[in-house]
């Protein structure tokens, strides 16, 4: 076992954990943050991604010991995030998510879409999202949704 | 699935992370872990050590040496991607790392950790035999470098000794004239390509190189490719690809010679 001391959702943690375990069993077997899911658990599903250090990442194939002094961020670290908020609003109004499995993950990335690539049409944000599959709803409704938080995202930057 | 026990150890300088890779347990170097984490849940991979290089910050650092760049081992594919350290390649470097894996995935995946794994179809497997980079490697008998070109010997098997960590790639620049063109087929961005080609032509610097990637092994080097740049026409590329070891009417043979005829046909 080893000690690692890391921020989670803002909060101070230390832990003593098997170098084993990855990031994601951590969060939700010791931490009971059950938000991240976990798909492929080889890092090609997208479906545990999270912000470490303000970027997304793959919690599956992040071991847990290696996060000694990181800032972890799982979706339910976003609660009191507009844009997060209004990506939520958006993939409820597009129906952007039917077993909402992959959810979680698909908002990280659609997240850091937004921030990082504000300029973003369809087809980069559908190349983006190449990382996080869903099974279920079939991407159009995911695309709309993440387009529209886009526009309102760029209208308020303009003003 | 679950990776199996391993230690866990975090150096803070280079003498002790060869120390531990240098001694009697089987040991493995996490850089990013992007291809090791999965090795590792697959369990494919079951070492009594994994060396955790991320304390290291000489191994982030990069620096302009005139006619090449240095980019530490550590720098990751969206550091690159970002351009957020030296380019030596007029953004050539920066095309290809975005389309590495994901950007999850590149947030932490880094250049030297690509190199060290070796899978035939990473990008910078090829795209550092094309640039004939250098990688600087260190042991406990000292550093020395090898040529990109000839680094990756088989699948996953590269001329590392045990002990040895990457330590940075030199990465000659580019004159002003170069262009580069590369293609890779897969059947989604981000995925594991069946056949990368990739073209440099810099009339300035006397360069005129194609590699033909995403091998079942070593990239081939095609060191003069003056005949098939000029032309791009199918004769020169189908000889060049049997030379790979690519029967000719194979699927293989078909999309190695296309990704080439694409890389030529993008040259910019």
């Amino acid at each position: 076992m080893k000690p690692i001391a890391l921020t989670v959702n803002g909060k101070s943690v230390e832990a003593s954990v098997q170098p084993r375990t990855h990031l994601a069993d951590f969060l939700r077997e010791h931490l009971r943050l059950t938000g991240t899911n976990l798909g492929c658990e080889h890092g090609v599903c997208g479906a545990c991604t999270l912000m470490i250090d303000g970027a997304p990442a793959r919690s599956c194939i992040t071991f847990a010991v290696a996060c000694e002094g990181a800032d972890v961020r799982t979706i339910e670290g976003f609660d009191e995030d507009p844009l997060m908020d209004a990506l939520r609003e958006a993939f409820s109004a597009e129906h952007a998510l039917q077993c909402g499995y992959c959810t979680p993950g698909m908002l990280m990335s659609a997240r850091d879409i937004v921030t990082r690539l504000p300029a973003a049409d369809e087809a980069r944000v559908r190349e983006e999202l190449a990382g996080n599959l869903c099974r279920c709803t079939g991407y159009v409704g995911i695309v709309r949704a993440i387009l529209s938080v886009l526009e309102q995202y760029r209208g308020a930057r303009l003003s | 699935m679950k990776a199996p026990r391993f230690d866990y150890e975090r150096p803070t300088t280079l003498e002790s992370a060869l120390e531990l890779l240098g001694g009697n347990r089987d040991a493995r170097v996490l850089a990013g872990g992007q291809s090791l984490g999965p090795l590792l849940n697959f369990r494919m991979t079951q070492p009594d050590l994994l060396v955790d290089i991320s304390g290291l910050s000489e191994l982030a650092e990069t620096r302009d040496e005139g006619d090449a760049v240095v980019l530490g081992a550590r720098v990751t594919h969206s550091a690159i991607e970002d351009g957020r350290v030296p380019d030596p390649s007029r953004g050539f470097l920066a095309r290809i790392a975005r389309g590495i894996a994901y950007r999850a995935v590149r947030n932490r995946g880094t250049l030297g950790g690509s190199l060290a794994h070796a899978d035939p179809a990473a990008d910078w497997v090829t795209v550092m035999a094309l640039l004939d980079a250098s990688l600087i490697v260190r042991g406990a008998s000292g550093e020395r470098r090898l040529p990109a070109a000839s680094f990756v010997t088989g699948p996953l098997t590269t001329r590392l000794r045990t002990g040895e960590l990457i330590v940075g790639l030199r990465i000659p620049k580019l004159s002003s004239q170069a262009r580069t063109g590369y293609f890779k087929f897969n059947r989604k961005p981000g995925e594991f390509a069946d056949a990368i080609g990739a073209v440099i032509d810099d009339p300035q610097r006397g360069v005129r190189r194609a590699v033909i990637g995403a091998t079942e092994g070593a990239p081939f080097v095609i060191p003069d490719a003056a005949e098939l740049l000029r032309s791009g026409s199918e004769a020169p590329i189908s000889r060049a690809v049997t030379s790979a070891g690519f029967h000719a009417g194979t699927y293989e043979h078909r999309v190695h010679c296309a990704a080439i005829k694409r890389a030529v046909a993008r040259l910019q």
